[in-house]
């Protein structure tokens, strides 16, 4: 009796172990089970990615359609290439849609938008996106702008 | 007493060092000879059950008592910075990361020691000086198979769990506060949780950080207990050692983990 006990109480314990680490693996990191495969991959050339992040989301419509995983300088053209995966059921995306790199809120995260086009062609696996609108700076927009005052002020 | 000379205080220094060195090569080669040493291991099972009873289920309800405690903090004290800069949202990743990469692991870790850790050395200890532990020698049990193995498994297994089950709790305990009592949007919550927290490198990560600190502490424990001088005072100074080395030991070693896994930014 006393030994039953005993193995009940470690029976649970183990139980309560795997049981935490399924928590952590779907509910916290949110691990989706065999969604490995159904993507495929778009590149896109922007000026600046500042703040652009791996694993930031894509979205379309603001419907999150896929996510970033690499991010590297293109050592030809000077440019950020962003590589994403984007599900596999979205794939009728025409070639010269337009991703542009937005701002969740003033001060939150980055993520990348993709707007459609109106080629016939579709974007394929591997496939790039050309036309790129890139991440706001708020640096370069003060810039202009007390360019633009000063401009004005010699004008008068 | 009279002056020590400098070449008695090089002798001291030198004795020292080498009972560092030669208590550091007892300590590893009772470690192998309890975990990969031959002998009788028939009823090992029911050994291991009995110790995973008494070193992991026992724990349970300080680690899960502490780990909502930690997770309401956290959570609280997050809220109140993250509110400055209006990105409320962002404390649940915030709860998720530091309990996954930090506090999970090295906070069970010094519960361990101080709930599970010197009850082993203390009852090892208790072992060797009522002297049970030769007297199973002697009837041809080897100690370090029946006493000693299945306490360093069972504190193998059950820490990892434990660390697993802390963050889970605290998680939970901080989502309570976060949602029910700040009001933080549930749904921004969970997701900025799931976006920022990757499986391979927070979760698994902290797993591997809890092995390591389960290794550690509980070696030093079962081996303070084992080497500890047989009378109630070298029992008391062991256990007191067991807590300290332990403690040092999971901080220390939770610098350098930290820094080999999340050091390369």
């Amino acid at each position: 009796m006393q030994n039953r006990t005993l193995e009940v109480g470690v029976g649970l314990f183990l139980l309560a172990g795997m049981l935490a680490l399924m928590l952590l693996a779907l509910r916290v990191s949110g691990l989706a089970v065999g969604a490995g495969e159904d993507t495929y991959k778009v590149y896109a050339h922007f000026d600046n990615i500042a703040g652009l992040t791996v694993r930031s989301k894509v979205t379309m419509a603001g419907v999150s359609i896929g996510k970033v995983t690499a991010i590297d300088l293109d050592r030809d053209s000077y440019t950020g290439r962003v590589t994403m995966e984007l599900n596999k059921d979205v794939d009728n995306l025409p070639i010269d849609s337009t991703a542009s790199i937005l701002t969740a809120g003033l001060l939150g995260e980055k993520y990348v938008g993709i707007s459609v086009g109106g080629e016939e062609e579709l974007l394929a696996d591997g496939g790039t996106i050309h036309d790129t609108q890139s991440s706001l700076v708020l640096e370069e927009l003060i810039g202009k702008f007390l360019l633009n005052s000063v401009n004005k002020d010699s004008a008068n | 007493m009279r002056r020590k000379s400098p070449l008695e205080r090089v002798q001291l220094l030198g004795r020292a060092g080498i009972d560092v060195v030669t208590s550091l090569g007892r300590s590893t080669i009772f470690l192998l000879a309890a975990l990969f040493g031959r002998g009788t291991s028939g009823k090992f099972t029911q050994l291991l059950i009995k110790q995973l009873y008494s070193v992991g289920v026992m724990s349970l309800a300080i680690i899960v008592v502490s780990g909502v405690f930690i997770g309401m903090v956290l959570s609280l004290q997050g809220f109140s910075i993250l509110a400055a800069y209006g990105s409320e949202q962002a404390v649940g990743q915030m709860i998720a990361l530091t309990l996954l990469r930090e506090l999970g692991p090295v906070v069970t870790a010094l519960l361990f020691a101080g709930r599970a850790g010197s009850a082993l050395t203390a009852e090892i200890g208790n072992m060797k000086s009522t002297e049970q532990l030769s007297s199973l020698a002697m009837i041809g049990v080897d100690p370090l198979k029946y006493i000693v193995a299945p306490r360093l498994w069972a504190g193998f297994i059950s820490m990892p769990l434990l660390a697993m089950i802390f963050s889970v709790v605290g998680i939970w305990g901080g989502s309570m506060v976060a949602i029910d009592w700040l009001g933080v949007y549930e749904g921004s919550f969970w997701s900025n949780m799931q976006n920022s927290v990757s499986f391979t490198d927070d979760v698994v990560n902290g797993i591997i950080k809890s092995i390591v600190f389960a290794f550690v502490v509980t070696w030093i424990a079962v081996f303070q207990g084992y080497d500890c001088e047989p009378t109630s005072e070298g029992i008391s100074r062991a256990t007191t050692r067991t807590v300290v080395y332990a403690s040092l030991a999971v901080l220390g070693l939770d610098f350098i983990l930290t820094a080999l896994m999340f050091g390369d930014f």
